[in-house]
């Protein structure tokens, strides 16, 4: 292998409701890169995310972490969900959400030490956001809200990053900084993968493209990625036959997968 | 009484933020089968079976609710509706069953349906401040954990922590907390504890611990002053009094907190109108200098009528506005004419070069009509900061007053 290969996901497939939302999808991820994964709504994105996180139960296949599996791996992977899925009125300022970066599994009874306390206000200025640093999350603009879940992501101090749609609702000037920063992770080696839907702006942000409708239509750099036949398989409705199989078994309550077939 | 309505405020806030508050409700009615069932059980009302008869149909019922919703098209709403009507029919069928049977000491069971703070003997106080401590000593031990999973259970299970298990922690405690109040209160009140400490106190803070605190607050001082009105009129029963106080705490909450009430943004909406009126009079004062080719000196002293002339007013608010604006220094009142002081001056020129800045930006910035942007700037002539002002002039590149008007 050339380089390091951050996450392996392994012939993976997901259902929901009986319906395969992720298909056989199988690919390795370099470390150190930016890499972006796209495609069209309900493609499975978020799901391969979740999955990569161990949030979802695969129905068949697994993923690596740096070759491992993700229980050893939990702290040097994080994760920054959609910023719309938390309640924003949760009576905590940006500190401590920021500070939720800092738990762990074995220190949730301990207090807060003093270099925690130092990491996260680092993390917090980082993602310019000091000068809000008491203020209540309720408080604070969705761009605003977004860099608070990236701050907590960088107090974790991992090596993976995994974010789900982390330029929604934010102004250029806050994507511009938030990009500026993830290059700056990746120049320090941190591996970055990035849920991404504004196809314009694709190329200029990844190194590594992964391009998914329920299935893994492409893999590779962006000019790779980004043909035009690609592009016309993932988002053109030239998938209507796959998708009329998924309805069928999903409609059927038919199983995926033989049991017996190896994979 | 304090017990109870610590331990229900406490863990009450909890699930008031994961939006089950609603799982109370279920979990009172749930209650009364599993307290039947104790009493069959034991043959007589023994504390401790009736209490862990309760507290199992009542986990019980957090646990179908759950999974209903995960196995089913089924909402969460509809769910509790179910959980809670079947529960508390079989309940109630069971109370009757016990009711026409051969048991002797059935006394007082039927005080679990409305509550009955009298009948609370020592043991049971005993029992309270139990489940008190081991509430509070769990939110102690697992309060990073609660606040984790309750603001964000995905990120939680993300970081390795054993979501189910909290989740389990909580709903449990919720349970106890419920089965511990239930014979004071009646499985239809009880879910008030649940509930509305929480919701009062996040009206007046935006930190968790403070609103844990004012929760047990308002809840331990309604209970106090419950205990003391039925006490006092010894015909009326202490629940009711303890969660009608409690509804009017949060009522006041509602009205009058300083962050989130109606009656601080009912204020603000009079301040903002009081001031829009106060600063298009002196812009109609302003504009009518202009029309005599006088915007440069603005020393000419004029009659309402006049005002009324450049822009329409109703003549009370007019009146009421040069009023005030006397009182504010920024106009003179001299034989029944006002003029304009050097602060009114002031004050005027920076409303109207406001309102034609922002026209200018408006017209540069985006394609709007010329026509419509007038009425654009009308509103928004009062909010501009000076930040925004000093901004909008190096955009515009535009010092003094803009003459163009539309």
């Amino acid at each position: 292998m050339k380089e390091k290969c951050a996450i392996e996901v392994h012939n993976l497939t997901i259902t929901y409701g009986g319906a395969p939302v992720l298909w056989d999808v199988d690919f390795e991820l370099p470390a150190g890169q930016i890499i972006g994964v796209i495609g069209p709504n309900g493609s499975g994105k978020t799901t391969l995310l979740k999955t990569i996180m161990g949030l979802l139960e695969p129905s068949s296949g697994y993923v690596k972490i740096f070759n491992q599996d993700l229980s050893k791996m939990r702290e040097r992977i994080a994760y920054v969900p959609q910023r719309e899925s938390v309640d924003w009125d949760f009576p905590a300022s940006v500190f401590d959400v920021v500070m939720m970066g800092r738990y762990r599994k074995n220190n949730l009874f301990k207090r807060t030490n003093k270099i925690d306390v130092e990491i996260v206000e680092e993390c917090i200025e980082k993602v310019g956001l000091t000068e809000f640093r008491d203020r209540q999350i309720a408080q604070l603009s969705g761009g605003q809200q977004q860099r608070v879940f990236i701050a907590r992501a960088l107090a974790q101090k991992a090596e993976i990053y995994l974010m789900d749609e982390p330029f929604v609702g934010v102004d250029a000037a806050t994507e511009n900084s938030i990009l500026n920063l993830l290059e700056e992770m990746r120049n320090t080696g941190k591996t970055v993968l990035i849920i991404h839907h504004d196809l314009q702006t694709v190329s200029d942000y990844f190194d590594y493209l992964v391009l998914l409708n329920t299935r893994l239509i492409a893999k590779g750099t962006p000019q790779d990625v980004l043909t035009k036949e690609n592009l016309t398989n993932a988002y053109g409705g030239q998938l209507t036959l796959l998708a009329k199989v998924a309805n069928l078994i999903k409609e059927n309550q038919f199983p995926i997968r033989e049991k017996d077939v190896d994979l | 009484m304090i017990c109870i309505n610590s331990s229900s405020a406490l863990i009450g806030s909890f699930a008031y933020l994961r939006k089950r508050s609603l799982i109370g409700d279920a979990v009172a009615h749930s209650l009364l089968p599993g307290i039947c069932l104790g009493f069959i059980m034991a043959g007589e009302k023994n504390m401790i079976y009736l209490f862990f008869g309760a507290f199992f149909t009542g986990w019980l019922s957090t646990y179908l609710v759950d999974y209903i919703v995960n196995r089913s098209k089924i909402k969460q709403d509809a769910a509790i509706g179910i959980v809670l009507s079947s529960f508390f029919a079989l309940g109630i069928v069971l109370l009757t069953f016990i009711q026409n049977g051969v048991y002797t000491d059935q006394g007082g069971l039927n005080h679990f349906l409305f509550g009955q703070v009298a009948a609370i003997n020592k043991d049971e106080l005993l029992l309270f401040a139990v489940v008190l401590a081991v509430i509070v000593l769990s939110i102690i031990v697992f309060y990073r954990s609660f606040i984790i999973v309750s603001f964000n259970s995905d990120y939680a299970k993300s970081i390795g922590l054993p979501v189910r298990s909290i989740e389990f922690l909580m709903t449990s405690l919720t349970v106890l907390a419920i089965a511990a109040g239930i014979q004071a209160l009646g499985v239809v009140l009880i879910s008030a504890l649940i509930v509305t400490p929480a919701a009062a106190a996040r009206f007046w803070t935006h930190s968790l611990g403070r609103m844990l605190v004012i929760a047990v607050v308002f809840s331990v001082f309604s209970g106090l002053v419950g205990a003391y009105i039925s006490y006092a009129n010894s015909q009326t029963p202490t629940g009711p009094w303890v969660v009608m106080i409690l509804s009017t705490i949060t009522l006041i909450s509602f009205i009058g907190s300083t962050k989130r009430g109606i009656l601080a943004r009912y204020l603000k909406a009079r301040n903002n109108k009081s001031k829009i009126l106060l600063e298009n009079i002196l812009k109609a004062i302003y504009h009518y200098h202009e029309r005599q080719d006088r915007q440069k000196e603005l020393n000419l002293s004029l009659a309402p009528a006049e005002i009324l002339k450049v822009r329409r007013f109703d003549t009370a608010d007019l009146r009421h506005g040069l009023n005030q604006l006397i009182r504010r220094g920024f106009i003179g009142y001299r034989g029944n004419n006002y003029y304009l002081t050097e602060e009114g001056m002031t004050e005027s020129k920076r409303i109207v070069r406001l309102h034609r800045l922002w026209e200018q930006y408006l017209l540069k910035r985006t394609s709007i009509d010329a026509f419509h942007v007038h009425s654009g700037a009308e509103a928004i002539e009062h909010i501009l900061s000076p930040e925004i002002e000093k901004e909008l002039e190096k955009e515009l590149g535009i010092s003094g007053i803009p003459t163009e008007d539309f």
